[in-house]
């Protein structure tokens, strides 16, 4: 096997990690996850968390934020990204004013937002996955909590999930990510153009997809510099591989095996597309393990 | 004091959305007993059925009010149709029963899927349904709560004034009690089971339709909820309505206040542990129907 392109969740990887490892494949992974991992077997394609949560929280700090409510999917992502968030918090002179995990698939939200609406918050920070945050945004709405008064930034939600919520829930909220449909350039208009004609206009493209596509050309251009299908090989040709993405110029990095991606911070519209608020200008350097971040030393 | 209030309302709804996913359940297992693993997706078949038909009605208020009653015929249907092809095949085969229903629920899922994809699909709830109720003290009572309740507590009335007045409960409630005797009074029990077994689907539609106002609606919905819905039933004991109703409150009540003292896992611990301890202290369940019959 010269290569596979997959798996959704930490939990997965996690799992298959040590099968890849041994017998010395590669896995493409392309989601955003929760860093403090570097397999000599594994090229991820999304964001580690500098290039996704910290920039999210600075976005948070730079709005006036001075206390976050943490909730989240009681798997390895959410618990690992709260630490990461909690450390950023105590010194950056943030409060957390409450963490709290709901079982994978949980659809009963009624005591977290309880508790999260009596917490007087400015923020939450939302790491669920999947069908909870149907339930999560449907509870939050209904207890007349808004996206002006007390914001929800996202890093599991992107234009596929807010298909399936609905915008009537989530309009206003707040996402962090790599790549939006919206995002400007000649890259993603084709990109867009080619996956609506090909899978129906009301499609519409987000992060992981982009992530996923990104790495398949990232493989080819490794394959191409290092002549030869061999896993070793390709690994060692990987260093420097750039490729014009439709998020933007990406650049694989040979030491982490992560990319170098532009942060984006969106906003959820009625369209049910999201839409630029803030990015980092250039692409961010993935650091897995945190280790330019000085606040996060006792973490890894 | 106002949290206290919140979490006891928060319980009282799980309690509600329990005992109407669980409604349907306590007239098929509960009445019949035919283990129906498949109760589920006619749940979900509900949900959809809400989706389906704002695609073209476009009033959020107005789908809802229609899905509700053509959700419930939807879903009854389902029933009817398992019930003919597969399930009166298997009457005092338990086993068989609930191997055979789980795999129709597993081709129902993926029968959702290839109509409707994996992801989840949404609709609109009216307005007024997302907004609360704002009581002294900054209490908040959620409007979809409150109706999902009102809906739980209609349809517990409903079921129990037609199994009580009507010729038709009468009719169902003699074949659970004595089948055989029923039959030699002349009751075409095959027509009451098929009867029961359209309202009992047909209860699970109408959670469906509630449900879209709660969580997601999609393929795997109906999975997670058949377990809750079963052990209220099983708790509540078989053959009475009034069990399933108290225990589904009663659970409720248990989960928020669990959740709010500990975790949302740690509370579902709590809530199977005190299950499995009250069913050693009565397998029979909360209460017990003494029948007739020789089995």
């Amino acid at each position: 096997m010269a290569a596979v392109f997959g798996c959704w969740t930490s939990a997965s990887r996690k799992a298959v990690k040590p099968v890849f490892e041994k017998n010395k494949a590669l896995l493409f992974y392309p989601v955003q996850y929760e860093g403090l991992e570097q397999s000599p077997y594994i090229f991820y394609t999304g964001a580690t968390t500098n290039q996704q949560i910290v920039p999210g929280l600075d976005y948070l700090k730079s709005q006036g934020v001075k206390s976050v409510y943490l909730v989240g999917s009681d798997y390895v992502f959410p618990r690992t990204a709260n630490k990461i968030i909690k450390a950023y918090a105590a010194a950056n002179g943030m409060t957390v004013s409450g963490e709290d995990y709901a079982p994978l698939g949980s659809t009963e939200f009624g005591t977290i937002v309880n508790k999260v609406k009596s917490s007087g918050a400015d923020a939450v920070f939302n790491t669920l996955n999947g069908d909870s945050n149907v339930a999560f945004f449907k509870e939050y709405k209904s207890a007349g909590l808004t996206a002006a008064a007390m914001p929800v930034v996202s890093v599991s939600i992107a234009e596929e999930e807010v298909k399936g919520i609905g915008t009537q829930y989530l309009e206003g909220q707040l996402t962090a990510w790599n790549y939006y449909q919206t995002t400007p350039g000649a890259a993603n208009s084709k990109f867009v153009a080619a996956y609506k004609a090909k899978y129906g206009a009301d499609k519409p493209t987000s992060d992981p997809m982009e992530a996923a596509y990104v790495g398949v050309y990232l493989w080819k251009a490794m394959v191409e510099k290092a002549g030869a299908f061999d896993v070793e090989k390709v690994r060692a040709a990987s260093d420097g591989i750039t490729f014009d993405a439709p998020e933007g110029l990406v650049t694989v990095d040979g030491k982490t095996q992560h990319i170098a991606k532009t942060a984006r911070i969106g906003k959820i519209g009625a369209d049910g597309l999201i839409t630029e608020v803030w990015n980092s200008g250039k692409p961010v350097e993935p650091d897995p393990y945190l280790k330019t971040y000085p606040w996060a030393s006792g973490l890894s | 004091m106002t949290v206290l209030f919140g979490q006891l309302f928060t319980g009282i709804s799980i309690g509600a959305v329990l005992l109407l996913i669980a409604l349907g359940l306590a007239l098929t297992f509960g009445q019949m007993n035919v283990i129906n693993m498949a109760h589920g997706e006619f749940i979900m078949a509900g949900a959809y059925t809400t989706y389906v038909l704002q695609q073209s009605i476009t009033g959020a208020g107005l789908s809802l009010v229609v899905a509700l009653p053509v959700a419930f015929v939807v879903a009854g249907a389902m029933g009817v149709l398992l019930e003919i092809l597969l399930i009166r095949r298997l009457y005092a085969r338990p086993l068989d029963t609930l191997l055979v229903t789980w795999g129709v629920s597993l081709m129902l899922q993926q029968l959702a899927r290839d109509i409707f994809g994996s992801p989840n699909v949404q609709t609109r709830a009216p307005e007024i349904l997302t907004g609360n109720v704002a009581l002294p003290g900054g209490l908040t009572i959620a409007n979809n709560r409150l109706f999902i309740l009102a809906l739980a507590l209609a349809a517990v009335a409903a079921l129990t004034l037609a199994l009580r007045l009507t010729p038709l409960g009468r009719r169902i409630r003699a074949v659970v009690q004595n089948r055989d005797l029923a039959a030699v009074s002349g009751i075409a029990t095959s027509r009451v089971d098929r009867t029961t077994f359209f309202v009992g689907s047909g209860l699970a539609g109408l959670a469906g339709v509630a449900l879209t106002l709660l969580g997601p609606i999609g393929p795997t919905m109906g999975t997670n909820l058949i377990i809750d819905a079963f052990l209220v039933v099983v708790v509540g004991g078989i053959g009475q309505l009034k069990g399933s109703v108290i225990v589904a409150f009663a659970l409720g009540v248990l989960q928020a206040t669990g959740e709010y003292l500990t975790t949302l896992s740690v509370a579902k611990v709590i809530v199977f542990v005190a299950i499995v301890a009250f069913l050693q202290w009565r397998p029979q369940g909360l209460f017990t129907l003494r029948t007739r019959s020789l089995a």
